[in-house]
């Protein structure tokens, strides 16, 4: 097992209904869903933003779309117009869980580091996104 | 029309988005429909002081030129416009629609539909008195906490009434606070004649809606997946929706946009602000979004098929504003050496001197642009940074600390830590809070006040 950033196999969009935040988190290679649903557990997502959200992590698969939606309750100070927060919308959310680290076996490493994505290597990503 | 294709075209994402976008819609390619989003959650009850200030306002402004310059295009080719600009004076807003029309020489070939009966803020004592809690969806308060502070109160119509004003023969359907899916999914009602129980093609209507709703967010824009090879987004593509009558659709853009629609770029708008994706809630259909088949059916085409929905449930969602305060945000920029200890540095001088006044807030937030203003405590230490924005943000019941607040960080120039600038915008501005009450109420009590009107230009 190696330790991967989920920026190297995944991507996200974040957006909020009132003061909870919600991260959809889509695998880039389908055959690396299962891993995301053994990893990525509401429990590791709640761990993983400790003092930046005051309540619950709720997790829903969409195996359909090879993506979990992840609820995250009281993270936004209060949520729309009432929030101080720079990122009132939580826009921003979704790469915040990029930066969480899980364990993936050798052969996912290997191909995930090669792939060279989504870590400021900017053109390493055009290189291989073309066409997606 | 029972059998073919119809093209339904989004405009406009919220009010802001990019504005000519419905115009490239309209010219670029062949479309059938055009939808346009304006109304994001608060703005109603800025809709509604606009309207107590001056009774003819009170609707989507930018909307009547906009109209002006396309309905000539429409009229010609047969395009249909459904908007939710409306606000809470869709009379006002139609009549100006109407004034363009006719300005256009067009008196005699549009037809403009509204749909009324969504602004509750004229029934709500009513309401209360009958017993209608409101309670809040998320805190389960009742409404009566803060009932003398309230500034609108809609309730989300769906596809029915705007259907309705369609088989009247409007060319423009103005609503006011309906759902933005029904605004996509309305034409395919109307033009395929679905039953009022054919869950799973609503479903699937709602599902085009959703990714229709907030325009280029579907079509490359905001896309993070290989964001850097999205080409021109200069000229991105708002998406289109070719609807066909079994539910399945197509999402595309006009030939050669900007842009990109991909697998990739679809996922991520479906889901966007998702909640419980098997319960996706609308006034027509509750949608379930993990039965959702995409496939990439060419270049810029994704194939949408397999969505399964089940019965309305028999509560609207009540949008209620009120107002919470104020508040106020101070911005100045430290640079190297030291950027960051300077402006940790001047944000406890500037917390010292609002205790020193003896000003109490409900709240005080410090974030550092730059180093930790949307990743937090993951953002890690502070690193060596060339320059950092320190933002302090106060919030509180009463106006008067916060206005004191905002005569304090200019002086921090020369009082504070150096290598300072950034203030060249002046005095921060004290902001009104409007905060947001969600609600359910019995469908019941909403739908026998829909009226649908259709007059001619």
């Amino acid at each position: 097992m190696r330790r991967v950033q989920l920026v190297r196999l995944a991507h996200a969009r974040s957006g909020d209904k009132g003061d909870t935040v919600n991260i959809g988190l889509v695998a880039i290679e389908p055959e690396d869903y299962p891993l995301l649903v053994e990893r990525v557990t509401a429990d590791a997502v709640r761990e993983h933003f400790r003092g930046m959200i005051h309540g619950d992590v709720e997790r829903f698969e969409l195996p359909n779309l090879n993506a979990l939606n992840f609820l995250l309750h009281g993270a936004l100070d209060g949520g729309g117009t009432v929030s101080l927060m720079m990122d009132a919308q939580g826009k921003t959310f979704s790469t915040a869980l990029l930066r969480m680290e899980i364990d993936v076996p050798e052969d996912v490493y290997r191909r995930v580091m090669a792939a060279d994505r989504g870590t400021g290597a900017g053109a390493g990503g055009a290189a291989t996104g073309a066409g997606r | 029309m029972a059998n073919e294709i119809i093209r339904i075209a989004s405009g406009q994402g919220f009010w802001g988005d990019r504005l000519d976008a419905p115009v490239e819609q309209v010219r670029r390619g062949r479309i059938d429909f055009l939808m346009l989003d304006y109304l994001a959650e608060v703005t109603m009850s800025i809709l509604q002081k606009q309207k107590a200030r001056d009774p003819s306002q009170g609707y989507a402004r930018d909307f009547v030129p906009l109209m002006g310059e396309i309905l000539p295009d429409c009229v010609e080719r047969g395009i249909r416009v459904l908007a939710n600009a409306g606000g809470v004076n869709l009379e006002a807003c139609r009549d100006a629609v109407l004034a363009e029309a006719r300005s256009a020489g067009l008196a005699g070939r549009v037809r403009v539909g509204v749909v009324v009966g969504d602004d509750l803020l004229g029934r709500l004592e009513e309401l209360i008195d009958r017993g209608h809690e409101l309670q809040n969806l998320d805190t389960g308060r009742p409404l009566t906490d803060v009932v003398d502070r309230v500034q609108s109160a809609n309730a989300y119509l769906g596809a029915e009434p705007m259907v309705a004003a369609l088989a009247e023969g409007a060319t423009v359907v103005i609503t006011g606070r309906s759902t933005d899916t029904a605004l996509t999914y309305a034409p395919m009602i109307h033009a395929f004649g679905w039953a009022a129980d054919d869950w799973d093609r609503l479903a699937a209507g709602v599902v085009a809606g959703h990714i229709n709703e907030c325009g280029a967010q579907a079509t490359g824009g905001n896309c993070l997946l290989d964001w850097e090879t999205i080409p021109n987004l200069a000229d991105v593509g708002f998406p289109i929706i070719e609807a066909s009558p079994d539910g399945s659709f197509v999402v595309t853009k006009h030939d050669g946009t900007g842009g990109r629609v991909s697998v990739a770029t679809v996922t991520e708008q479906l889901l966007y602000e998702m909640g419980d994706p098997r319960e996706y809630i609308t006034p027509d259909v509750v949608a379930d979004f993990t039965t959702i088949r995409l496939e990439q059916a060419g270049p810029d085409r994704v194939r949408v098929s397999g969505v399964r929905g089940r019965p309305r449930t028999d509560k609207l969602k009540v949008s209620i504003s009120y107002h919470d305060g104020y508040k106020a945000v101070g911005t100045l920029v430290y640079a190297w050496p030291d950027a960051v200890a300077k402006a940790q540095a001047a944000d406890r001088i500037l917390r010292e001197r609002l205790d020193r006044l003896g000003l109490r807030f409900d709240q005080i937030r410090t974030e550092y642009v730059g180093w930790n203003s949307t990743h937090g405590p993951l953002a890690g230490p502070p690193p060596d940074l060339p320059e950092v924005q320190l933002r302090v943000s106060v919030r509180s019941a009463e106006r008067e600390p916060v206005e004191r607040f905002t005569r304090e960080i200019a002086p921090l120039i020369l009082t504070g830590p150096p290598s300072v600038t950034g203030f060249a915008g002046g005095r921060p501005r004290v902001q009104e809070i409007v905060a947001f009450w969600p609600a359910l109420i019995d469908r019941s009590e909403i739908e026998p006040h829909v009226r649908v009107e259709v007059v001619t230009a």
